[in-house]
């Protein structure tokens, strides 16, 4: 029914224009457009398709993150709305995401954080140098299905192992899944330490998880 | 600040000048086409046998009508190649004999497909403003060779055509068939497609064949390319600026017979020289001292305000390995920073003598990256760095910021997966292939592209005016014809 609005939606987050998202997603509460239609029928499918031609090498780095940014405030319109009906989105899974202690690396693990939040996972995102009890206190705090940690340094990949080590130690493993990213990071190494998958990139990030927690 | 390379001081580029006119005089030039000696003798040359002294007077008066500029159209005549202007173009290197086989890594003789092949690659790639006659055709009769390479390159693009005759037949029809491209004799000379390249022999000769040519394209107002090539320590002196200073005469004797044929004409201060290996006797088009005559001798044109051309970015290495990268890259940036305005070569391996499509599509990386280069480091905002950081704060997210986005793409020159910038596993999960692999795979991609073809009625007067020319030597009246 709202079929122009919703193009609009999603033009203005491959626009990477949040000024116009904003105030389409003000329009919608305005009009007594569902806040949840707007975001899976407008804002999402945007996203999705920056992320589809970022994947194809159509679109860049800087795109993703303007398109980002654009969602993020449309979202931070609709979110008090949704709140307030008690409707929520429905959650494949919630994801606590950060980079690892000493390391503050973090255009690998915005994408990913982004690439999840925008495929239906509940994300938190503890940013940069992150202690592994900031990783455990996160995912109990936030009943986490999936820690994901990040490393760009070979000297920093380390602290990947321990965040494993640490929620073990906590007692949230297995059921805590942990998938790993960043430069040095690979599949032989996400066997190496526990860990329960690696991904390439962002894209590749979104099929694993779902895969971790059996949606296809 | 366009970056520039300057290898001659403005005293020397005049001792250059001026030995290269005494040169003129004595020992003079060597022409042995009697229509050229009756020009120059009426443009005040001494005669003597073959040879004839040119005087400084001459030259000048030759000098004073060459036109500065003059530009190449495209096949919609739209103008896209600007001799003179300041911009640099690349374009394939010609007339390889061989092509190399990208499975089996042998060179074998070239045929009208293999052109084909090149041409379409040349077409689709930005990186070439014009597509050249790049091998010679064996499958096609000898006598027709030149026209029918001409015929391949108006058949399957609709680039300017950098090209050249064999023989003073193949080059009256070479024109006709760019006539009926460009619909008509005075189309085409209002609006020329292609450039002719003709060589002189080193040391200081016109040949018969060449001297008919840069009368005769004169006369028709088809701009002409002269590709002389001092062979230092062989065919010319051993100093790089011995060779410089025959290129220069050689080059003004050019000039003298073209302007008699036609004032106005336009014409290129080209060439292909090299050094030669003293262990060999080859010649290394790859050498940076063969880069070096180029940029010097390029020096000496632009002095004159001629437009400019040399061969550059060619390898003498006989596969695409490390070699051909490194020479190809080394002497296309030393052309683009001399600011040569036609740099033909692309594709060029083992002194010339070989095309490869593959070469081309990695060599137009390198000439993307010169290209970059030569827009030097420019200053699009108001501030240089200060605005930036107070949109991006000590955070420094940079990459939210909508300048990012809008400047990335003129800030950096975007190269195909021919380069290879992925992380080692995502490089192995395409393949781990190296640029040559690249280059294979992608080579296949743009010759699958649609075909830039010429409208139907032309194409078909294009094929029968090659036939009629080609009947005499073989040529079937109504089969295939090979390469388009």
């Amino acid at each position: 029914m709202h079929e122009v609005l919703f193009e609009a939606m999603r033009q203005s987050v491959i626009d990477g224009d949040p000024a116009a998202s904003s105030s389409l997603a003000a329009e919608a509460l305005a009009t007594g457009v569902p806040p949840l239609d707007a975001i899976d029928q407008g804002f999402v499918p945007g996203l999705s398709h920056v992320g589809k031609l970022f994947g194809e090498g159509e679109l860049f780095l800087p795109d993703m993150m303007l398109a980002a940014r654009a969602m993020q405030k449309a979202l931070a319109i609709l979110e008090p709305e949704l709140k307030r009906l008690a409707t929520t989105r429905t959650v494949v899974g919630r994801v606590v995401i950060g980079t690892v202690k000493g390391d503050i690396h973090e255009i690998g693990k915005n994408l990913v954080g982004m690439m999840l939040s925008t495929s239906g996972f509940e994300v938190t995102d503890l940013g940069v140098d992150v202690a592994p009890e900031r990783f455990v206190a996160a995912a109990r705090e936030h009943n986490a299905d999936i820690v994901g940690v990040s490393a760009l340094l070979t000297t920093t990949m380390a602290g990947q192992r321990t965040v494993v080590e640490s929620l073990a130690a906590a007692g949230l493993r297995p059921q805590t899944r942990v998938i790993v990213g960043g430069a040095p990071a690979s599949q032989a190494w996400a066997d190496e330490i526990g860990a329960d998958g690696y991904s390439e990139d962002a894209i590749g990030a979104v099929t694993l998880a779902r895969h971790l927690m059996g949606v296809a | 600040m366009r970056p520039r390379f300057e290898l001659l001081e403005p005293a020397l580029i005049e001792r250059i000048i001026d030995e290269a006119l005494q040169l003129l005089m004595e020992p003079g030039i060597k022409v042995e086409e009697p229509e050229a000696v009756a020009l120059l003798r009426g443009a005040g040359a001494v005669i003597d046998g073959d040879r004839a002294r040119i005087p400084e007077a001459a030259v000048r008066r030759a000098l004073d009508t060459v036109p500065r500029q003059f530009s190449l159209y495209n096949r919609a005549g739209v103008e896209t190649v600007r001799y003179g202007s300041g911009n640099v173009h690349f374009d394939p290197g010609s007339s390889g004999v061989s092509v190399l086989d990208p499975v089996t890594l042998e060179a074998r003789h070239s045929q009208a497909a293999d052109l084909q092949r090149i041409v379409r690659v040349a077409d689709a790639l930005g990186s070439y403003d014009a597509v050249s006659t790049s091998v010679v055709c064996h499958d096609v009769p000898t006598e027709i060779g030149d026209l029918y390479r001409l015929f391949v390159c108006l058949m399957n693009s609709g680039k300017p055509i950098v090209t050249g005759a064999f023989s003073p037949r193949g080059s009256g029809i070479m024109l006709d068939l760019l006539a009926i491209d460009a619909g008509g004799h005075a189309a085409l000379a209002e609006k020329p497609r292609a450039v002719f390249d003709v060589c002189p022999s080193p040391p200081l000769t016109w040949s018969e064949f060449a001297c008919r040519n840069i009368i005769d394209l004169g006369r028709a107002h088809v701009p002409s390319e002269m590709v002389s090539m001092p062979l230092a320590g062989v065919a010319a002196p051993i100093t790089l600026v011995a060779c410089i200073v025959q290129h220069a005469a050689e080059c003004l004797a050019g000039i003298v017979l073209n302007q008699l044929a036609q004032p106005g004409a336009p014409i290129v201060w080209g060439g292909a020289p090299a050094i030669v290996d003293m262990r060999t006797g080859s010649t290394p088009m790859g050498a940076i001292e063969t880069a070096m005559i180029d940029a010097g001798y390029a020096a000496v044109g632009k002095s004159l305000g001629l437009p400019t051309h040399a061969y550059l970015g060619a390898t003498d290495s006989k596969v695409i390995d490390a070699q051909a990268g490194l020479e190809t890259g080394m002497t296309a940036l030393v052309g683009a920073l001399a600011g040569i305005d036609m740099i033909s070569g692309a594709g060029m391996l083992d002194f010339l003598l070989a095309q490869s499509p593959e070469k081309l599509v990695i060599d137009a990386e390198a000439i993307g990256m010169a290209q970059r280069l030569l827009r030097g480091i420019s200053t699009p905002q108001t501030t240089l760095a200060t605005g930036s950081f107070a949109a991006a704060g000590l955070e420094g997210r940079f990459l939210e910021l909508p300048e990012t986005r809008a400047l990335f793409k003129h800030e950096q020159f975007l190269p195909t997966k021919i380069i290879d910038r992925t992380s080692r596993r995502a490089w192995l999960d395409a393949g781990g292939l190296d640029a040559f692999g690249r280059a294979r795979v992608r080579v296949d991609e743009l010759v699958a592209r649609p075909v830039s073809a010429p409208d139907p009625e032309i194409a078909s007067a294009l094929a029968s005016c090659v036939r009629a020319a080609g009947a005499p030597f073989g040529l079937s009246a109504d089969g295939v014809l090979p390469g388009v």
